[in-house]
């Protein structure tokens, strides 16, 4: 396996270890908490400065 | 020859825009979303969509993943978010900037607006310097700002898909967000304004020089599974797939190449390939 292909499967690897990671630290709950909500900044409601 | 080259350069075109369409509408599913003001409040939102678009998008269906990863950086204070760090990291890694030229709405749009038919600025070195300042906008307004101000500042200050999909529309569909609109929001209009009017005239201008996710799937363009790959034994450097990219590429699957498969039919040597289609598209030259 050339160097570029292991550093492939490396990253994927981290990838999904850090999804697993983030399944189990309940990250997908603050994910979703922030999007079911209206993002004020995404649409420009808030002070400029 | 050069017609057959003309044809399947076509049908590479017309595959990709129809790709593009699709994964727009699917990104903004819910249609009702544009009517009522309301947004998608569902469980799908856990799930990040590759490309640019805005999680506050009355059809938005899933996240924006440079949203999310700005709304960890603000709360990395008290505990750090693992998933989308995980994910950013394996849509890279798979797909890297395939996703730039197939899976995003906003590049799409470009495409669109780049069609109106004005005269056009070509690819220059003033360009091939500029395309580096999308690695500024990612450290400045995706990491260190959202950490010191505690604020998601890309998309406050410069993410022109959150206002045209989640700000023009939500305040026009909803008084009460339209009576708390002032100078930010009058900001966000110009700042979309300008960056469209832009690519009217440059090629997907946003992409090239502004998007912080093109500049994070590009540190992944070495590695990623898919998109252009070149067979160095067989190119000749002629030049042809760098002169008729409107990207500011050094050469086809470089972390500037978005992977749309322009150059394949001018490569007279045929040494540029979609990785997973390598021997497809090898038997269907030979046909030819």
């Amino acid at each position: 396996m050339d160097k570029t292909k292991l550093l492939r499967v490396v990253i994927i690897i981290l990838g999904i270890a850090l999804v697993v990671l983030g399944i189990f630290h309940n990250d997908v709950r603050d994910v979703l908490n922030k999007a079911i909500r209206i993002c004020y900044e995404c649409i420009g409601i808030g002070v400029l400065l | 020859m050069k017609n057959i080259s003309k044809k399947n350069a076509n049908d590479i075109s017309i595959k990709r825009k129809f790709i593009q369409l699709i994964t727009a509408i699917l990104c903004n599913a819910h249609l009702t979303g544009f009517y009522t003001g309301k947004i998608y409040q569902g469980n799908l939102k856990a799930a990040c969509v590759p490309g640019l678009n805005c999680y506050s998008c009355p059809g938005a269906i899933g996240s924006c993943p440079l949203g999310s990863l700005q709304s960890a950086l603000v709360s990395s204070k008290y505990r750090f978010n693992y998933y989308i760090l995980g994910v950013l990291i394996l849509m890279g890694a798979i797909l890297g900037r395939v996703i730039c030229g197939f899976l995003c709405p906003f590049g799409l749009l470009q495409e669109l607006i780049y069609k109106l038919p004005t005269k056009k600025l070509k690819k220059n070195k003033i360009t091939r310097i500029l395309s580096y300042f999308k690695y500024i906008v990612l450290i400045v307004f995706v990491i260190i700002l959202p950490l010191i101000s505690l604020s998601p500042a890309f998309c406050k200050y410069i993410c022109p898909q959150g206002t045209l999909e989640g700000g023009i529309l939500l305040v026009k569909l909803n008084d009460n967000l339209k009576s708390l609109t002032g100078g930010l929001y009058n900001y966000k209009v110009a700042v979309m304004t300008l960056i469209i009017v832009a690519c009217i005239f440059i090629y997907r201008m946003f992409c090239r020089f502004v998007c912080p996710l093109g500049a994070i799937y590009a540190l992944f363009s070495p590695i990623a599974i898919l998109g252009i790959k070149v067979d160095k034994n067989a190119c000749d450097h002629c030049n042809a797939c760098v002169k008729i990219c409107k990207m500011d590429i050094k050469h086809p699957g470089d972390s500037e190449c978005i992977h749309c498969g322009e150059c394949i039919n001018v490569c007279h040597v045929n040494a540029i390939e979609y990785a997973k289609f390598v021997n497809k598209n090898k038997k269907l030259k030979q046909e030819n």
